[in-house]
């Protein structure tokens, strides 16, 4: 083990030539650093294999099961309970109370939950980021009015603003869903914004830009959004778990998606009534939409880490 | 101090009133015949259609609508509901049994979440903090709704050690346990903040200070570090009361409480909008007045915050 440590070893020519190659010895920027301690972040690994395993259920489900998921058998399969040896196969989970195998659905699950949370969260940001951006930019009666604009919304909570949204809609797609959710959602990413924006706008990198005779355009995409983007990343992975636990709720509800789409929240709420009888049929789909909720708060945390100099 | 008390209040009157106008406008102009719907199946008879839209007042517009609501409000009047009864009514009914589950989640909220974060905070890296710390994540992933029915599953059916719905609403003790599965979630929160703030503020200069003056430790903890930690926890705290009402819709659902959540739901599902609306109206009310509250509580914990 010394071989290893000692420091007149790196400091031969060979060791300098491939430091300088591989730009040690050159200013990073924020984002390589992050990368740097991601890297040797285990929690950072763990929430992203998970989260992989979970977009590639819900993009091949193919690859995890042949069943059909919507494939019942009542009279052979009626709340049959798991068989742990079976895995991978249709009665790995046991079987529901429509006699459809657990495991299949719940792979087939995947789906639904990642589309809403990834949509829902893509157009907070866009939204949020937006409203928050001018807001603390422009100030004075712009910001005035539209702080007022998230102080409304914010007056009502997401859960019953959906709810209230959805419940004119008799078809719901994961579109309305997440129509749904975005409109009572966005509201947190603008006041993070809103507060970053602020604080960059006084910089000295910004009045130089606009010195130069940049645009009000090009200072706020090129200069200060690269500076103010690590927060809203951060609340935007921890978000993006909340609302797929919400999507789930508003499903339980009933409130959310419908039955023909196979989803995790739909489940749940179809093996309340059975839970006495075949806990199994609850506790799968909950734990896979419990796991998939926990990888994105882990990401968020770790991206959080690596973002923050203050940490290191 | 009243100056700014007075301009808070003024400040709250545009947010109060866009959004009970946000309600409004969702509540009554989305798709859906509430007074149809009340025919049920059978054929509705027009003339008794429009004589039910022209007493609740349907057949003006909807900001005309929304100003008889708003100056009826300010009477004390909150409305009929489509089934004939004051919503104020069935509001005196539901929020009594919703004040008592949210004060109790709130109380457990406060007492065990800023114990357990000032503890973790001050162990950082030790096993009961790596222990809760894995324990609120766990809480944090999980939703609601499956907490609520492990608990009842586990507690009420299996091991039957409470009855698994609430049958007495006044009885505190049935209370217990679906308030604690309302609060998990702010819980889990509130033990992340407070052990994050605490062990930012123990490395402070002023509690070197303090330590180094020869202060006993409870005195250092209890007053000086508390103090200062406290201040992010009490603004989510604030924010927290009003939507452990509103948000207790699940909960209720669960353990069968007759509370706001549950009436609420009841309400959204038959499209009964007088309910909604009046019911959303207090939870905003609640709301505004909470965070109001906040505000002064800063002046209080930190004596640097002086409102002129």
């Amino acid at each position: 083990m010394p071989e290893k440590t000692l420091p007149h070893e790196t400091t031969t020519p060979e060791a300098v030539s491939t430091a300088l190659k591989s730009g040690a010895g050159k200013p990073r920027s924020l984002g390589q650093d992050a990368w740097r301690e991601l890297r040797g972040s285990w929690l950072f690994w763990a929430s992203g294999v998970l989260l992989i395993l979970f977009i590639v259920m819900a993009a091949f489900p193919s690859l995890f099961t042949d069943v059909d998921p919507r494939q019942a058998d009542l009279r052979g399969h009626y709340l049959a309970p798991p068989n742990w040896s079976h895995i991978f196969e249709g009665d790995w989970f046991g079987y529901n109370g429509q006699g459809q195998s657990v495991y299949a659905r719940t792979v087939h699950g995947a789906r639904a939950s990642i589309i809403v949370g990834v949509c829902v969260t893509l157009a907070v940001t866009v939204v949020g980021g937006f409203v928050g951006m001018l807001a603390g930019y422009f100030g004075g009666w712009v910001d005035a009015l539209l702080s007022r604009l998230t102080d409304i919304f914010f007056g009502i909570p997401l859960l019953l603003g959906a709810l209230t949204l959805l419940q004119a809609f008799t078809h719901r797609t994961a579109w309305t869903v997440s129509l749904g959710l975005a409109t009572f959602g966005w509201m947190q990413i603008a006041r993070v914004m809103r507060g970053a924006v602020i604080t960059q706008k006084q910089a000295d990198f910004v009045t130089a830009a606009r010195a130069l005779g940049a645009g009000t355009g090009r200072i706020l995409l090129r200069h200060i959004l690269p500076n103010v983007i690590g927060p809203v990343i951060v609340v935007a992975t921890i978000a993006l778990g909340g609302y797929i636990s919400t999507e789930a709720t508003l499903s339980y509800l009933g409130i959310g998606l419908q039955d023909p789409v196979v989803s995790w929240g739909v489940d749940i709420s179809a093996a309340q009534s059975q839970l006495r009888d075949a806990p199994h049929v609850l506790l799968v789909p909950a734990s896979f939409l419990s796991l998939t909720v926990l990888a994105f708060i882990l990401l968020g945390d770790a991206v959080r880490d690596a973002l923050d100099p203050k940490l290191r | 101090m009243g100056r700014f008390v007075a301009r808070r209040l003024l400040q709250m009157i545009p947010v109060f009133i866009g959004t009970t106008l946000l309600i409004f406008l969702m509540v009554y102009s989305l798709p859906g015949d509430p007074i149809k719907s009340l025919f049920g199946p059978k054929a509705a008879d027009p003339a008794t259609v429009a004589r039910l839209r022209h007493e609740y007042g349907l057949d003006k517009s909807l900001l005309e609508q929304y100003w008889n609501y708003i100056s009826g409000l300010f009477q004390g009047d909150f409305g009929q509901s489509f089934t004939g009864r004051p919503v104020a009514d069935l509001m005196s009914e539901a929020f009594p049994v919703t004040i008592r589950l949210a004060l109790l989640a709130f109380g457990f909220e406060v007492i065990v979440g800023i114990a357990l974060g000032v503890l973790t905070g001050m162990r950082r890296g030790k096993f009961l903090d790596q222990f809760v710390l894995v324990l609120t994540l766990l809480v944090i992933s999980v939703p609601v709704f499956v907490i609520g029915y492990v608990t009842q599953f586990l507690l009420g059916l299996k091991w039957k050690v409470i009855t698994p719905t609430v049958q007495d609403s006044e009885n505190l003790g049935q209370l217990m346990i679906p308030a604690i599965v309302l609060a998990a979630l702010s819980l889990a929160y509130v033990i992340r903040l407070t052990r994050t703030t605490v062990g930012e503020n123990l490395r402070a200069d002023y509690i070197r200070t303090a330590v180094a003056k020869g202060l006993p430790r409870k005195r250092v903890v209890g007053v000086h570090l508390m103090r200062n930690s406290l201040i992010p926890v009490v603004t989510f705290l604030g924010t927290d009361l009003g939507l452990l009402m509103g948000g207790a819709i699940v909960t209720e659902g669960i353990f069968n409480i007759q509370g706001v959540g549950f009436t609420l739901f009841k309400a959204i599902q038959t499209s009964e909008g007088p309910t909604v609306v009046g019911i959303v109206t207090v939870l905003v009310l609640v709301y505004l007045l909470t965070s109001l509250l906040v505000d002064l509580l800063y002046a209080v914990l930190d004596p640097r915050i002086r409102y002129a």
